[in-house]
Formats: C-alpha cells, sequence, structure tokens
C-alpha cells in the first residue's frame, strides 16, 4: 500500500498554487493521472521518484520514502520511471542499458524477449525509433522490479500502432511484476484500457477520484450521450444560426437559436449533448 | 638558416610539453569534480565558484603571477610552511611552473566540461539516478561518456593553452636553461638578443603545431556531430 500526503509549492504559469495531494494507493493498482497542463501531475511523480522536494509523507509498503526528517533519495526508492524523451543512455548498447540497472542477465533477457527487442539488443538506442526506445525504457525502467512504476506521458510522441503495443507491454509487465503504476494521460482510450481508478488533478488539487467510467464518462442523468467541443465559427442562415463546433478531431455543424448564440462565442468551450432521441450506432 | 635549424635547442619544447602534459593530467583530476558539480548544483554559491574559475582569462599574467611568486615564496606563511615541512620550493623551479599553469589553464578544462554536462539530456541522468546509481557512477558511465567533444576540447585547449603561455611562466619560472625555459620565452629571449632567425624557428614551429592541434579537434567535433557523438 502507498500512502502519500505531501504539499509542495508550484510556481506554474497561473502563479504559486500549493501541490495538495492526500491519497492512498492499493498494492497492484493501475492508477492514471489526469488533467490539464501545469496541474502538477508531473511535479507529484517527480515528487514520488524523490527527484523533487516536497512538505509531507510518503510511505510504501510500511518503508518510510519521505517524512519530516527521513528523505531517501531515487537510488533508494525501488522505483522505475518512464520519461517522454526515453531518456537512454546513448553510450550503451539497448542490452547494456538494462544491465547498466543491475547485472541480472537473465532477466535482461526476459524483459527483452517479453517485448519482441531480442534482435536489436547489441544496438546503440541512437538508431531505434521512437517507439522501440520507449520499449528499451521500460524494460530498463523494470529492471529494478519496482515497487512503483512511474510512467510521464509516455506514449504521447509516439503513432497509433506503437502506442497500442506499448500499452499491451506496460499491462503485461504491470501485472507480470504486481507492480503498483501511475500513470500520467490525456488520452482517454489509454486511461480506460488500462487504468483501474482515475485521479483528475486541476491547479494542484485532486478534483475527481473514482473508476475510468466515473471519472470520464460526460453524461449526466439522462443525457444520452455528451461530447465536450470548441466552436469554431457561427454563421446566420435566414432566421436561425448556425455554430460549426470541433470535437476532438471532428467538426460537426449545429442548429442553435438566435438566444442561444447571443451567449456564445468562437472558441468558446461547449458540451454538447442529447436527452430526447436514442443515437444510432453503425459500425464503419 | 637550415644550419640553424640543425643546431636548434629543441629542449625549451620538451619542457613546454612535459609542462602541458603534467598540467593537463592534475588538472582533468581536479577539474573533473569542479565542473561536475558547477553543473549539477542549485547552490546560491555557483556563481561565486564560476567567476573564480574565469578569473585566470580575464586578470593579466602578470598579475596572476605575481600572486603565485609571492605566496608561494619562502616569505610567504605557505612557501615557508612548504619550505620547512617538506623541503620543497616552489619558485623558479619546473614545479612551481606546473603550480601556476594549473591556476592559469583551470578556465580552459573547467569550462567545455560544464558546459558539456550541462547540455546533456536531465532526464537522461536522472534515470541514472532512478537506476540506483550514485553521482560518481552516472558521472563516469554515463555523463563522461556522452560528452566526448567536451570532454576532447577541454583536454586538448588545456594542454594548448599551457604551451602557448608566457608571462605567468615567466613571473614564476623565470628563464633558467632545462628547468624553467618553455618555448614561449625562449622566443622572447631570442628577440631581446637579436637573434631573428632563432626566433623565426621557434614561432613558425609553434604557429605550426597550435593550428594543427585545434584544426584536430574542429575536424574531430564536426565529424562527432555528424554521427552523433555528443
Amino acid at each position: 500500500m502507498i500512502e502519500i500526503d505531501i504539499i509542495k509549492k508550484l510556481h506554474g504559469s497561473h502563479g504559486d498554487m500549493n501541490l495538495d495531494i492526500n491519497i492512498t494507493i492499493n498494492q497492484g493498482n493501475f492508477i492514471a493521472l489526469s488533467g490539464k497542463s501545469g496541474a502538477g501531475k508531473t511535479t507529484l511523480l517527480r515528487v514520488l521518484a524523490g527527484l523533487e522536494k516536497s512538505d509531507g509523507e510518503i510511505l510504501v509498503d510500511g518503508e518510510i520514502w519521505q517524512n519530516n526528517s527521513i528523505f531517501l533519495p531515487p537510488q533508494k526508492r525501488q522505483i522505475g520511471f518512464l520519461f517522454q524523451d526515453y531518456a537512454l543512455f546513448d553510450n550503451m548498447s539497448v542490452e547494456q542499458n538494462l544491465l547498466f540497472v543491475n547485472q541480472d542477465k537473465k532477466l535482461a533477457n526476459e524483459l527483452l524477449e517479453m517485448s519482441e527487442l531480442q534482435e536489436l539488443k547489441a544496438r546503440s538506442p541512437k538508431g531505434l525509433s521512437g517507439g522501440q526506445k520507449q520499449r528499451v525504457a521500460l524494460c530498463r525502467a523494470m529492471m529494478r522490479k519496482p515497487k512503483l512504476l512511474l510512467l510521464d506521458e509516455p506514449f504521447s510522441a509516439l503513432d497509433e500502432t506503437m502506442r497500442k503495443k506499448l500499452q499491451k507491454d506496460t499491462l503485461m509487465f504491470h501485472k507480470k511484476f504486481n507492480t503498483t503504476t501511475i500513470m500520467v494521460s490525456h488520452d482517454p482510450i489509454e486511461i480506460y484500457t488500462l487504468a483501474s481508478r482515475v485521479i483528475l488533478i486541476d491547479k494542484a488539487k485532486i478534483i475527481k477520484d473514482g473508476t475510468a467510467s466515473q471519472v470520464l464518462l460526460q453524461t449526466k442523468g439522462s443525457q444520452k450521450f455528451s461530447f465536450e467541443g470548441e466552436i469554431l465559427d457561427i454563421k446566420s442562415a435566414d432566421i436561425i444560426k448556425i455554430a460549426t463546433v470541433a470535437i476532438s478531431t471532428q467538426i460537426v455543424e449545429i442548429v442553435i437559436s438566435q438566444k442561444e448564440a447571443l451567449n456564445l462565442a468562437i472558441g468558446d468551450k461547449v458540451t454538447l449533448s442529447t436527452k430526447a432521441f436514442s443515437p444510432t450506432i453503425s459500425k464503419v | 638558416m637550415f644550419e640553424t635549424l640543425i643546431n636548434l635547442d629543441f629542449e625549451p619544447f620538451a619542457i613546454s610539453f612535459k609542462l602541458a602534459f603534467i598540467t593537463t593530467i592534475i588538472l582533468f583530476t581536479f577539474a573533473l569534480p569542479l565542473a561536475w558539480w558547477l553543473s549539477q548544483t542549485l547552490s546560491r554559491t555557483k556563481p561565486f565558484f564560476e567567476a573564480i574559475t574565469a578569473l585566470p582569462i580575464v586578470l593579466p599574467p602578470s598579475v596572476l603571477g605575481f600572486y603565485i611568486l609571492v605566496s608561494l615564496s619562502s616569505s610567504s606563511p605557505l612557501g615557508a610552511f612548504l619550505e620547512d615541512n617538506f623541503g620543497i620550493s616552489l619558485v623558479f623551479n619546473f614545479s612551481g611552473l606546473v603550480v601556476a599553469s594549473c591556476f592559469y589553464s583551470l578556465p580552459f578544462m573547467v569550462q567545455p566540461l560544464q558546459s558539456g554536462f550541462e547540455s546533456l539530456n536531465k532526464s537522461m541522468l536522472e534515470a541514472s539516478y532512478i537506476s540506483g546509481k550514485n553521482s560518481f557512477t552516472t558521472l563516469f558511465k554515463v555523463a563522461l561518456p556522452n560528452t566526448r567533444a567536451s570532454l576532447l576540447t577541454a583536454i586538448v585547449v588545456t594542454f594548448a593553452h599551457t604551451v602557448g603561455e608566457f608571462g605567468v611562466v615567466l613571473m614564476v619560472g623565470g628563464n633558467i636553461p632545462s628547468e624553467t625555459k618553455v618555448a614561449s620565452v625562449a622566443i622572447y629571449e631570442a628577440v631581446e638578443i637579436m637573434d631573428y632567425t632563432q626566433a623565426h624557428l621557434y614561432s613558425a614551429i609553434m604557429l605550426i603545431m597550435s593550428f594543427s592541434v585545434l584544426l584536430s579537434v574542429y575536424i574531430f567535433n564536426s565529424k562527432s556531430k555528424k554521427v552523433g557523438i555528443v
């Protein structure tokens, strides 16, 4: 079990805030941390890793990682960390990157085999693709058999196929090594597929904490469906107004009344939902 | 001129190179931890140490030489202590030159190393700490191998700069043949006694050597960039 109760001053783009996090995480959980950028998600990961100092306590399986008098440096915390920019050691081969953590050749081979990287083990990281690099970094992170695996938007720079492969590998390692994993992510599909608990952070505070569907589902009460979008344009057509709204990567046109149009401007964030009709779903 | 070349005394060059070699080794040993600390520290004292390190670049060599001479002479507490306890005198001999050169060339070793370390990907170093490695292992196994170009620049420029020093050497070492008469001092002496042939030859040798050394460093660095060695 991991008990976190920390406070840390953040100097963000929105001014000074106090990162105030108090949560208990069960061993073996897969947690997704979500929220706007600058909300303090990465800082929380770095505090857990011991890369940054904060006030308060972190207790992992009864072991004190930090309190008022004790502060374990990253070296003494049994963690794995996946950076957005891979952070591989360029002067070492793929296999050496793993063995640098510890000399357990058997484990290194097993990890490389599990993520189908055996053939690349003698290669330098410099020649690898982004996806391959992150897979190597994931294997390296597992070499410490971490109690806590911290992932800082690890897949955001990768294409769809590679992201799926890495998500699969991450879940596989998470289960095999029975680690507790905390992942920063913005991707609802990724969060839904991987995480058993989602924590939403805004302005350095936890604003939602629950299962993926509790936190991510946008519909309320009798709403049949609901999407968040942004108004791109509002134009007049005879007596009505038509708003062009961007939802994720799609653009739709919605008829709105003159009265509604008065309250809306280009760039506004809006929710699109319907109650009266059942949405039709058909395979494409 | 050809005859002068054959009879040319190469000893000043030998002394210059010996001095540069020893200075480079000593400086590398001391400057490496200093540069690493400067590159990693968040301490408020950092600008103070950076300024001290950079002083020899802006100070006239005569000022530096004067202070070293004064503080090492047997009339100073430090000089007297060394002389009384260890029988070491550090002025007007080769050992004194080494001490003076170490001060004089310090920034040329520290600054390239420091900027090399600072340009490293920060998360790569953090990944090493998270892998359980201390600062020492991280420095030697991760930071240094990934700053090869800066390392080479630091070593070569320190060596070349020490070979080229004049003012400090003259102040602290004087001009004792086979002991402290380095190449630059030998050129000065040749000009003073109006032996221009010898001055020409010494100067030409220095010029060609310095240029070749710098050229090879720049060639290596541009090749490293192409193949992605940082």
